[in-house]
This record gives C-alpha cells, sequence and structure tokens, in this order.
C-alpha cells in the first residue's frame, strides 16, 4: 500500500521544486515566487545567492512600503519574504507589513499575514501586541474561517500578558456547534497552559468536558493538555485513567469513523498519544496500572500488521509496559515483541529494537541475554548509528565483569567517530565506567589516557575535574592511593618523553597537575627531571597559556632547588613580562616561591592537596576599597544580571516580567556568581586546589554536568564483590558460556545461540553479557545492596558527591537514584528511565493548585502559612504524594509541636509495606523537620533506623528512631533540628532508612526533602534608629528590581503585603515611595531590606552579615511576587 | 517533541522550514545544512534516523525532495517516520487537485498538523478543511474582482 502512494508521491518533488517539469513551470510561470525558486536553483556559488536575495530583498522593501500595493499584491510580497528568511536572509523590514495583511486582508490574504507573522515573530516579540487586537475582532467573527484561522494563530502564539483579553472568547468556543472551532479553541487554551498556566487554573473542568466531547478530534486535542498536566502531577487525575482506557478500548476497536485511520490502522498517534499518557499514571502506582493490563495486553495483538506504524504503536507499547507497576505475563509478551523489533531485517525496526532494549534493560538485565547475538551482530553494523545506539544499550547494562570489552567497544567508536556532540556524549559514559568498574589501577589510568586524548579539548570539564578530585581525594586504602598516584605518575613521565604535541590541552594540564602533585612518589627520580619536562611544554607552540599556567604551577610546587633552579629561573624570568596577567602572575609565584623554601612549604603543603579551600566568597577583604573607591565618586557595581536587565530596559519594551534572573543552582556554586572569578582562581590555584577547573567554568560545568551524570556513581546494577570477578572472562570459552547462559537463565527461555554463529562472535558475547543473569538473580533475593566500586570514595567524600539529590541541578540523579532502589526490591520493576524525569521542571501552575490547598489546610491551626513546600516536593525525583492528604498522620505530630504551623505531610517513600512521610514545623526560633515511619503491613518490622543529612543544613536529632521494631500499623516519628549551615534557596535533606522485613534480608532505601528558605525566616522587629545602625554595618548586598503588584491604589503596600504575608517580613517602615523591611534567619542572622518605587518596578536592595543570605531571599520574593 | 520541520532538494537547498523553538536566524542556516548533508549522505541501506548534536533527525525520500524532522530524543521516531507519510500523503491530496505552487498552502497545512512541537491532526481531511474552505472563499473572491484570472 505505502509502495503505491510513494510511486504516486514522486511527482510532489518536481511539483514543490519546478524543476524541469513543463505542467508547472507553465502554470506558475507567472509567479514571482517560482521566478525566485527557480532563480535560485540554477545558481551554483553562495556569493551569487547572496546577490539575488539582496536584490530580491530591495525589491520586496520597496514595494510593501509602496502606498499602491494592494493586500493581493502584499500577500504575495510576503510568501517571497518568508522564502528570503527561510534561506537565512533577515526581513525585519516586512514584520510590521505581515501584521498589516492579517488585519486588512481578505480570508487567503490574512491567512498568510497570520501565517507570516507566525514565521517572523518569536514569542516575546514586541510587535506581536500589535496582533491582538486583530486577533480580538477575527475571534468575534461571523465568519467560522476567520475565527478558525485567529484560533490557530493563538495556539501557535500570543503575548503571555495579554491572555486575559481574549480568554473569555476563546473559552466559549468551547462550546462551539463546529467541532473544528471547538478543537482550535483547546488547543488556544493548551498553548495558554504552556505559556502562562495560572491563567487557565478556573477552568479545568472545561477541559475535562473537552475530553468528553463527542468528536473524537476535540478529545484527542485536550490530551495535549493532559499529558502535559499528568507528567507534572500524576496523582491528581488518577481518577480519568479509566477515562483513558475506555477512549483506548475504542480506538483500538475501530470505532472512530474511517477518516482516522491510517492505512488501514486506527488513529496511530491518537494510540501512542494515549499510551504515553497510561504510561505516566501507571506509574509506581498498582491499582491504576491494573485497569491497564488488559487493554494494553489488546493493543499488543490487535498490533500484528506489518506496517511500520503498528511497529509505532508496539515500542510505545512495550515502553508503557516496562513503566507502568509490572505484570508478568505482559512483560514476557512484551520482551517477544521486542524480539520481533531487533531481529527484523527492515533497519528502522532494528533501531527501534534496540531503543526499546536500551529501555528496559534498565529495569531487567536479563532480556539483554535474549538478543545477545543481534546485539553483537548490531556492535559490528555498517551503520554507525545502529552502532552508536547498541552502545547506549551495552552502557546500561556494563557491570565490572564486562567493563573492559563494552569500553574497548566504545573507544573504537569514538576513534572513528567525527560528530563532536557524540564524542563528548561517549567519552563522558566511558570516563564514567572506568571510574566506576575499573578492574586495576593500569587499565583505570591508561582508559582515562586515551579518554583524555581521544576527548581532546571537547571534553567536559568535569571529566578532568572529577578525575583530579579522585587521585586527590583518595580511597579507603592509603596503600592503594599510592599506587594509583604512582602509576599516574610513571604514565604521565613516558607520555611526556615521548611526543607530548599531539596531546590535548587539557590531558597537559592534568598531567602538570599530577606530576606537580606526586611526582615525589617516584623517590628515585630528582624533581628537576620533571621540571625538564614539563619546561619542554613551555616551548611547545600548541600550548596555550592556560595550560602554561597550569605548568608553572608545577613547576612550583615542585621546587626543586639545586640543579633545575637556574631553568626555573629563566622560565619565570621569560614569562613574568608575559602579556597574559595569569601567566605573569604565575611567574612571579614561581620566582618567589622557588627562592624560598621555606614560605613554598608554607603555601603549598604537600600533604593539603586534598584539604577544602575556605573561599570569602562575598569578597569582604575587599570592602574597605570599595568603600573608598565609592567615596571618590565610583559608581556601584552592579551584578552583570542586572545590568543585562537596565541594557534591555532602555532598549525596548519590555514585556516580560522580571524575575529567575538568579542562578537557581546558586548554593552550589556560589563561589563564581558575581564576584571576581580571576582573585578567586588565583587563590585556588595557589593553594593547589583540585577543583580549579569547576571554579574556570563553572556555568559549563553545571549545564554539561546532566548529560554525562546519567548514571551516578552508585550505578544501578547491584554487584558481586570484587574478588570473583577476573578469571570467568578468561575462561569463558564459547562452550562454557552457552551452558552458563543456559543455568542462568532458566525461567525465560533463550534462543540457543545458532551454530553457525561464529565462534569469535560466542567469545565476545559471553564478555559482554558476563554477570547479568547471576546478577539478576541476586537482587531478586534481595542480598546485595552494596555495590562494588573500585574506586570506593572515603565517606568525607561520598556525603557532597555522591549524594547530590538537587534536581535542579543534577537533573538526572534522580532516576538514578530510584532504580538503585529498584534492585533494592527487584519483584516489582518500577523504573523511572531517564527521559522520563521531566517532571522536575513543573511550571508554577499545578503547584499554585495545591498550594491554595496547603492554605485551606493553614487555617484550620490559625496560624500564618507556610508556602512553597509543595512545589519541593513536586521536584523532589522520590516524591510519591499518593496519599500526601492522609490528614491522619499530623496527629501523630508529638503534643508540643502540634499547635505551631506546620506544612502539608509528603510523602517521600511508600514501598514494602513502609510509608515514610515527613513535614517541617516552623518553631520560633528553629525549625523541626518530622518524620513518620509507617508500617503499613500486617507483621512487625525490625532494626529501624534513620539517617538524615544535608550540605545545608546542620541536623541534629531530637528524638532518634525510637523504635528498633515497629508494630503492624503502628507509626513511629522521628524529629530533627535544623539549623542553616549556609543560606540557600532551597534545602535537600538527603535521608536513608533501613528496616528489617521479618522475612528476606534487610532493606534499605534513599530519599530526599527540601525545604524552602522562607522556612527558616522570621521576622525581625526593629526600630528605624536600629535599622540604620545595622544597615551600615553590612558587608554583603544585593539589588534587584522587582515586579510591583499592579492593580491596587497602592502598589508599594500591595507588595509588601505580599511579602510581609508570604515570607514573614516584618516592615520597619513606609516613607513615601520608600520602605525598609527586616527579617532574620533563625534568630541570628539579620536581612535587611530597602525597598524604593521606581519607574514601575520596586527597586530593591538587601544587606546581611551573612554571605548568599542576600541573594538567596532575593531570589524568594522574586518567587512570591511571581506566584500570585 | 518536534523541533523542526524541513523539506530540502537533494542539492540541500531549503524549500521550506518550520521551527518549534526559536533558533536565531544565523544559526538555522549551519543546522540546515549539516544535518541535511547527515541525512543525503545516508544509503538506503541505513536506517532513516540520525543523531545530531542532542536531538535526532528523522527524514524521509521522495525522489528528489527529503523531509527532514528533527525530534528530542523522546520522541518515538518510527511515528514521525510514518508522520512524514502523512504529510506527504495530504499533500498530494491537495496538491493533485489544484496544480500550483505555494509555499503559503504548505505551511498552512502543516500549521494544521503540527503545533508547538506536538502532533495536533493526522486526519487527512479534517487537516485540509480550513485551507480548502480558504480557497473557496477566495476563488469566489477572485471571480467577483476579476472574471479571468490567470490563476
Amino acid at each position: 500500500m505505502s509502495d503505491v502512494v510513494e510511486k504516486t508521491l514522486t511527482a510532489l518533488p518536481s511539483l514543490l521544486s519546478l524543476d524541469s517539469q513543463p505542467g508547472s513551470a507553465k502554470l506558475s510561470s507567472n509567479s514571482k515566487l517560482g521566478n525566485l525558486i527557480r532563480g535560485i536553483t540554477e545558481l551554483t556559488s553562495k556569493h551569487e545567492e547572496e546577490k539575488l536575495i539582496q536584490r530580491e530583498l530591495l525589491l520586496i522593501k520597496e514595494q510593501v512600503s509602496s502606498p499602491n500595493t494592494t493586500m493581493r499584491q502584499m500577500k504575495e510580497l510576503m510568501v517571497r519574504a518568508i522564502y528570503c528568511e527561510m534561506l537565512g536572509y533577515g526581513v525585519s523590514f516586512s514584520y510590521i507589513h505581515a501584521i498589516k495583511l492579517a488585519q486588512q486582508g481578505n480570508v487567503l490574504e490574512k491567512r498568510v499575514g497570520y501565517l507570516a507573522v507566525s514565521l517572523f515573530l518569536n514569542e516575546s516579540h514586541e510587535l506581536l501586541l500589535l496582533l491582538v487586537n486583530t486577533v480580538l475582532k477575527d475571534l468575534q467573527s461571523t465568519n467560522l474561517i476567520e475565527v478558525c484561522m485567529a484560533l490557530t494563530v493563538v495556539s501557535q502564539m500570543f503575548p503571555k500578558d495579554m491572555i486575559p483579553a481574549i480568554l473569555p472568547l476563546v473559552e466559549e468556543k468551547l462550546n462551539h456547534p463546529k467541532e473544528i472551532i471547538r478543537r482550535k479553541a483547546v488547543l488556544a487554551l493548551y498553548k495558554f497552559y504552556l505559556i502562562a498556566p495560572n491563567q487557565v487554573q478556573h477552568i479545568h473542568n472545561k477541559f475535562r468536558k473537552a475530553l468528553c466531547d463527542k468528536d473524537p478530534g476535540v478529545m484527542s486535542a485536550s490530551l495535549h493538555i493532559y499529558l502535559q498536566l499528568i507528567q507534572e502531577n500524576p496523582e491528581g487525575y488518577k481518577d480519568l485513567a479509566p477515562s483513558f482506557v475506555t477512549i483506548l478500548k475504542q480506538v483500538v476497536g475501530g470505532k472512530l469513523p474511517m477518516d482516522f485511520n491510517y492505512h488501514s490502522v486506527p488513529a496511530p498517534w491518537l494510540q501512542i498519544h494515549l499510551l504515553r499518557i497510561l504510561s505516566f499514571l501507571g506509574k509506581n502506582d498498582q491499582s491504576t496500572s491494573e485497569i491497564m493490563y488488559e487493554i494494553l495486553d489488546e493493543s499488543l495483538r490487535r498490533a500484528e500488521m506489518n506496517h511500520n506504524i503498528t511497529y509505532a504503536i508496539l515500542y510505545e507499547c512495550v515502553k508503557c509496559i516496562y513503566t507502568i507497576h509490572p505484570k508478568s505475563d505482559l512483560l514476557e509478551k512484551a520482551a517477544k515483541c521486542i524480539g520481533n523489533f531487533v531481529l527484523s531485517p527492515k533497519i528502522n525496526l532494528k533501531y527501534l529494537g534496540l531503543k526499546a532494549l536500551t529501555y528496559v534493560v534498565q529495569q531487567d538485565p536479563k532480556l539483554a541475554l535474549q538478543h545477545q547475538m543481534t546485539i553483537i551482530e548490531c556492535l559490528d553494523h555498517p551503520d554507525l548509528i545502529i552502532k552508536r545506539e547498541t552502545l547506549e544499550l551495552l552502557f546500561r547494562i556494563t557491570n565490572d565483569q564486562n567493563v573492559t570489552v563494552i569500553v574497548e567497544k566504545m573507544l573504537d567508536f569514538l576513534r572513528i567517530s567525527e560528530d563532536d556532540h557524540t564524542t563528548i556524549d561517549l567519552v563522558g559514559k566511558v570516563a564514567e565506567l572506568a571510574e566506576k568498574y575499573a578492574p586495576d589501577n593500569e587499565w583505570f589510568i591508561d582508559t582515562m589516557n586515551t579518554v583524555f586524548s581521544l576527548g581532546g579539548d571537547l571534553l567536559q570539564p568535569d571529566i578532568p575535574n572529577s578525575f583530579l578530585k579522585l587521585l586527590s581525594e583518595g580511597f579507603d586504602s592509603v596503600e592503594e592511593d599510592k599506587k594509583l598516584r604512582l602509576f599516574a605518575v610513571n604514565s604521565y613521565i613516558s607520555l611526556l618523553q615521548r611526543d607530548a604535541s599531539k596531546l590535548p590541552q587539557r590531558f597537559l594540564q592534568v598531567i602538570c597537575w599530577v606530576l606537580g602533585e606526586y611526582s615525589h612518589l617516584r623517590e628515585d627520580l630528582e624533581p628537576d627531571v620533571i621540571v625538564r619536562l614539563l619546561a619542554k611544554l613551555l616551548d611547545m607552540k600548541s600550548s596555550s597559556s592556560e595550560t602554561k599556567c597550569w605548568v608553572l604551577m608545577a613547576m612550583t610546587k615542585l621546587c626543586p632547588g639545586g640543579a633545575a633552579l637556574a631553568l626555573v629561573h629563566n622560565v619565570s624570568e621569560t614569562y613574568s613580562s608575559s602579556l597574559d596577567t595569569m601567566l605573569r602572575q604565575r611567574a612571579q609565584e614561581l620566582e618567589i616561591l622557588s627562592q624560598d623554601s621555606e614560605l613554598q612549604a608554607k603555601v603549598l603543603p604537600r600533604s593539603a592537596s586534598m584539604e577544602p579551600v575556605e573561599v570569602d566568597s562575598s569578597l569582604s577583604f575587599l570592602d574597605g576599597f570599595v568603600s573608598e573607591a565609592l567615596a571618590a565618586g565610583a559608581a556601584p557595581y552592579k551584578p552583570p544580571h542586572q545590568r543585562q536587565e537596565e541594557l534591555s530596559r532602555s532598549k525596548a519594551l519590555n514585556l516580560e516580567p522580571y524575575g529567575l534572573s538568579l542562578p537557581i543552582s546558586m548554593s552550589s556554586c556560589s563561589i563564581t556568581d558575581r564576584q571576581s572569578p580571576t582573585l578567586l582562581s588565583i587563590s585556588s590555584g595557589l593553594s593547589g586546589d583540585s577543583t580549579d577547573f569547576s571554579h574556570k567554568g563553572s556555568s559549563t560545568v553545571l549545564k554539561l554536568d546532566g548529560v554525562k551524570r546519567l548514571w551516578g556513581r552508585d550505578g544501578y546494577l547491584a554487584q558481586k564483590e570484587p574478588t570473583e570477578e577476573a578469571p570467568r572472562i578468561e575462561a569463558a570459552s564459547p562452550v562454557r558460556s552457552a551452558d552458563q547462559l543456559g543455568n542462568n537463565n532458566s525461567q525465560t527461555p533463550t534462543p540457543t545461540p545458532t551454530p553457525e554463529c561464529d565462534q569469535e562472535k560466542q567469545q565476545l558475547a559471553s564478555s559482554l553479557f558476563v554477570g547479568l543473569a547471576s546478577q539478576s538473580s541476586i537482587c531478586l533475593m534481595g542480598k546485595s545492596d552494596q555495590p562494588s566500586q573500585r574506586f570506593r570514595r572515603k565517606t568525607k567524600a561520598s556525603g557532597s558527591s555522591e549524594q547530590i539529590t538537587n534536581p535542579l541541578v543534577f537533573p538526572s540523579d534522580g532516576s538514578d537514584n530510584l532504580l538503585y532502589k529498584n534492585l533494592l526490591d527487584s519483584p516489582d520493576l518500577d523504573g523511572s528511565p531517564p527521559e522520563q524525569t521531566p517532571g522536575l521542571d513543573a511550571p508554577n501552575g499545578a503547584c499554585d493548585a495545591e498550594e491554595e490547598s496547603t492554605d485551606a489546610d493553614m487555617k484550620e491551626i490559625k496560624t500564618p502559612p507556610i508556602r512553597d513546600e509543595h512545589v519541593t516536593a513536586e521536584a523532589s525525583p522520590h516524591h510519591d504524594p499518593d496519599r500526601s492528604k492522609d490528614p491522619s498522620l499530623t496527629s501523630h505530630l508529638p503534643a508540643e509541636l502540634s499547635a505551631l504551623p506546620h506544612s502539608k505531610t509528603t510523602t517521600l517513600f511508600s514501598k514494602q509495606n513502609l510509608d515514610v512521610s515527613a513535614c517541617h514545623v516552623q518553631k520560633e526560633d528553629s525549625v523541626v523537620l518530622v518524620v513518620f515511619i509507617s508500617n503499613c503491613s500486617d507483621s512487625f518490622l525490625q532494626q529501624i533506623r534513620l539517617q538524615v543529612d544535608s550540605e545545608e543544613l546542620e541536623v541534629s536529632c531530637v528524638s532518634d528512631s525510637p523504635s528498633e521494631e515497629l508494630k503492624s500499623h503502628s507509626v513511629a516519628v522521628c524529629q530533627y533540628f535544623l539549623t542553616v549551615k549556609r543560606p540557600s534557596v532551597h534545602f535537600d535533606l538527603s535521608a536513608t532508612v533501613s528496616w528489617q522485613p521479618p522475612a528476606g534480608s534487610p532493606l534499605t532505601t534513599q530519599f530526599s526533602y527540601r525545604l524552602p528558605l522562607t522556612a527558616f525566616i522570621r521576622a525581625l522587629r526593629l526600630s528605624t534608629e536600629e535599622y540604620g545602625a545595622k544597615w551600615l554595618a553590612f558587608s554583603h548586598d544585593t539589588k534587584q528590581n522587582l515586579t510591583l503588584i499592579q492593580g491596587g491604589r497602592d502598589p508599594l503596600a500591595a507588595t509588601l503585603d505580599v511579602l510581609k504575608r508570604k515570607l514573614q517580613l516584618h516592615v520597619v517602615e513606609v516613607i513615601g515611595v520608600e520602605a525598609i523591611v527586616a527579617c532574620c534567619l533563625q534568630q541570628d542572622q539579620p536581612c535587611l531590606m530597602h525597598c524604593r518605587m521606581h519607574a514601575g518596578m520596586l527597586a530593591v536592595w538587601l544587606r546581611s552579615p551573612v554571605p548568599d543570605l542576600p541573594d538567596c531571599l532575593l531570589y524568594c520574593c522574586q518567587r512570591a511576587l511571581q506566584e500570585l | 517533541m518536534i523541533k523542526f520541520v524541513l523539506m530540502v532538494n537533494q542539492q540541500g537547498q531549503t524549500r521550506l522550514s518550520k521551527y518549534y523553538e526559536p533558533v536565531e536566524l544565523s544559526k538555522r542556516a549551519a543546522l540546515e545544512a549539516v544535518g541535511v548533508r547527515c541525512c543525503l549522505s545516508r544509503g538506503k541501506h541505513q536506517c532513516s534516523f540520525v543523531e545530531y548534536k542532542d536531538f535526532k533527525l528523522v527524514y524521509r525520500q521522495y525522489a528528489a525532495l527529503y523531509v527532514v524532522v528533527g525530534v528530542t530524543d523522546s520522541e518515538n521516531e518510527l511515528s514521525i517516520y510514518e508522520l512524514i507519510q502523512n504529510f506527504v500523503e495530504v499533500l498530494d491530496k491537495y496538491f493533485s487537485r489544484v496544480i500550483m505552487f505555494n509555499l503559503d498552502s504548505v505551511h498552512i497545512i502543516l500549521d494544521e498538523m503540527i503545533q508547538n512541537g506536538h502532533i495536533v491532526e493526522t486526519n487527512k481531511s479534517r487537516i485540509l478543511a480550513p485551507l480548502t474552505a480558504i480557497d473557496k472563499m477566495a476563488d469566489g473572491l477572485i471571480r467577483e474582482e476579476t472574471p479571468k484570472t490567470e490563476l
């Protein structure tokens, strides 16, 4: 069927391109666009094209501004302008005419006007405002076609602030008798939801009506909204699951009109859409999943026809089955279905099969075993894309037994890959696997050497950074540390002795650092040998000045004395006149320190390389200098974001609300924001701190981090002890591997490897898939919960680097933890795939609705509400608010706390008959975290232990896990005092709970809880005089313009009121357009705020003796004002 | 999610481009050139999906014309592959009736099918309904204004 269609379609391209088809050429001979296109097609060089288009643009420009141009001609001109802009030539002069055309043209002209507007302008373009009236008029038109196109353009782009102007009209259209109008109205509302969720809060029940619309088109349009809503908050829509199932049943059963079919498959894209919704609803929810089993089974059965589109549906179906609460026979069918994909000779299906397999092996690594021969074939596939996808799959099943083979395959691929993005991605993965599973030092260093060489300077800066950190922090055994470092030193010395000019700069920098720190471990080697080797790098033409800095730093550390002193002196002399200030600085340091070994030992103590460096991020030691400069008339410093804003405000109408310009990840990169980076990197570099990389490019580090850290250091596979590993790889013969597989895999039938398969492949298979089956059997029994990791960091390091649960900074870590959790209770395979955790960036809308209910909760106890915490729960990857509305838990609050305001109780974790929920209580002077551990089973749970940690908070136990054992259906309550160590916008607590079920081995799980800064903020009551005295004394400050709350007669009072209500700030005094406000962070850490209304904005200036507090509080203010 | 739709001829010249995420004009040309080169260089025995930067390209060839769709990694590539076919079938249905080349009409059709990076309609007759309605009205108007048109 599709072949026939394709044949008839072969005429199409010539039709579109107007090449060599006499008929169409003749017909369009009058079309100026046709001439233009033909002209361009005939050209051979870019230069000629440019000339032609410039000429064309002049022509268009002249004509559009001519008063004699009719709308009909204007339409034609617009199409040409669209074409020119599509080729990359800006036509901003015609934007205004496009709007005019939409305003004044007849139907077709109007449609082209709208089209041009939607292609030319982006959402924030100021000209879009001029379109509002036209849209308004067309929405009220009696001509349905006009209404239709107005709705179409609205659902593509519309100025956010103008939504209220047309919202009633669009809502009205939901009841229109014509399906197309209703459908487009729903899509317009979806757009509103995307850009301004708060605006459509009130019409959620209308969405439900759209979902039940008798027309399938309107119903499917509403699914876009629901997919979005459910993705953000699956709990809120569980009641709709049966409806979605019924709809899917009807679609699959062919109940839709025939014209919804595509190649006789009923509404395939609609099916896919519904399956996606179902997988969000069924994830981690057994009862909802049970509703779906039947229809999923039917979908698998129905989709038997051999057409691409049925495979597309199957793929979605398989993904859904592996996402929701598992059911064994469905899993089996889905697994079989994947077999059809990967074994297909059609290359597109094979690709999708690999992708599906990559997804499902995260839940069930054994599946990879079933298809091992196919995977091996794909690994040698001539199509690089297939090969790449296979590596992705292998990456997911890597363990300490197959790591060498898999990494080798990845490196092979890297050697032939030309695509930068692939290189960056793969190099990151190799580095991660190497760090996680390295069998020995030699292999680890060699692999990292290859990573650095192949990754070149594209490498994400966090790879060398984390490598150096690993080396410097060391592991549990001092002896091992020394061996590893020594091996690295030896390896680098031999590299430098060969030709170093080919090595990438990043690698050279790593080498310099390691040699500087650890070459003393080679006791047989005089330091001046190393200095000479390093000096060679300085002479290389390819060395960047950054690398030279590293070389000089290494030399400084080596402090040779003796033989190489002359050389060092020479070097420092050469570079102390360098134009590069950094280099000059380093040369100076080298010069001074090389002559004064006592000072050198003090500045660069050898044992201190792993100690964290205290950095005064606020540069308070410069305060004197600053005030002097200010007194002398210098302009006060403005942070870059403020400068940017002021610049953009002066340039153009700014319709965007201000806010969120602070980096959200502030708490984790506080060193770099708004302070002078140069000074910082000098101080840190001098002291030999290994985190130097992150200082230099911290913004890139943060952004790229997510790419690499799909899998945290804990890995997702439980490991056997490393002692068992090695011999199996070498010893694996084809015969042995075959029966090994047979043994391990008795429940699931493995297709026996065909006899034709050559030995080589079998051997590869046995080394690739070793350990998979045995592993999963282990974790099924729940034994091993300790991933063996060669380079297990010391506990000190693990606190900071392995347990990062801040989802804003490391978006993928959550999924990692989830998977980790899965392995612990492997019988229910309900993981979260990394690509399905985007609920983290939940727009405000969904949260707001919940917040209102939070308010309601609060009113009962007549105390000020605590805002914001539901947002946290939303963002927390382990959030399972299934029972979050359970009011009974609050009755377990200790008596002394029950009268105080507390946040809503959030279910953090619910599994294996154990529920863990938490809330925080605001006491006058502190915050108490209350954790409820409830045993929902009928049996005793023993040895319950709860451990709560946080980087930014001091956690002290009020009452520790009280019960060594927990009776059935009872609740244990633990309390923790929380004090702020350093301010942050949010505070993340990571907790580990372990318990012993009556039967089986102990279980452990991790979860996180997040508190907003506002939980710790209290009003600070002081007089204006006291305020004045404090103001001058505080050194940390920040300034920003905030949006005023408009509407009332007194915007200042209204805005202050909001801040007072939401953040508990104390308004000290209001004088005209100015106000002074005060608050404190847990009693003793004041923060003062000065507000002034200016040009429709609220200019605020915050000061505090506590670093970062002004920035964090400012962010809270922004949020508070935005969330109205 | 769909990031963009391109129609390109065999020489790599863009015939139509539609972006669902703002991309600067200056970056589009480079993106199109490199992305399209990736697709054009692939043979029949290779799969129709190409990795490109942090997203994927799904392409389909119709004689000298390529339709290339950029999607995020979470998208179901095969469903997009078939969406291209559906799109082209719609074009075929429309343009076989009124033979003329109109960049604007193709865009209007595309607007009916994809919005904000999501597939919003795949029913062929419904996709074409607004456009045919406009055509009919325009026909009427033209007949009123200028009885003899060169259309």
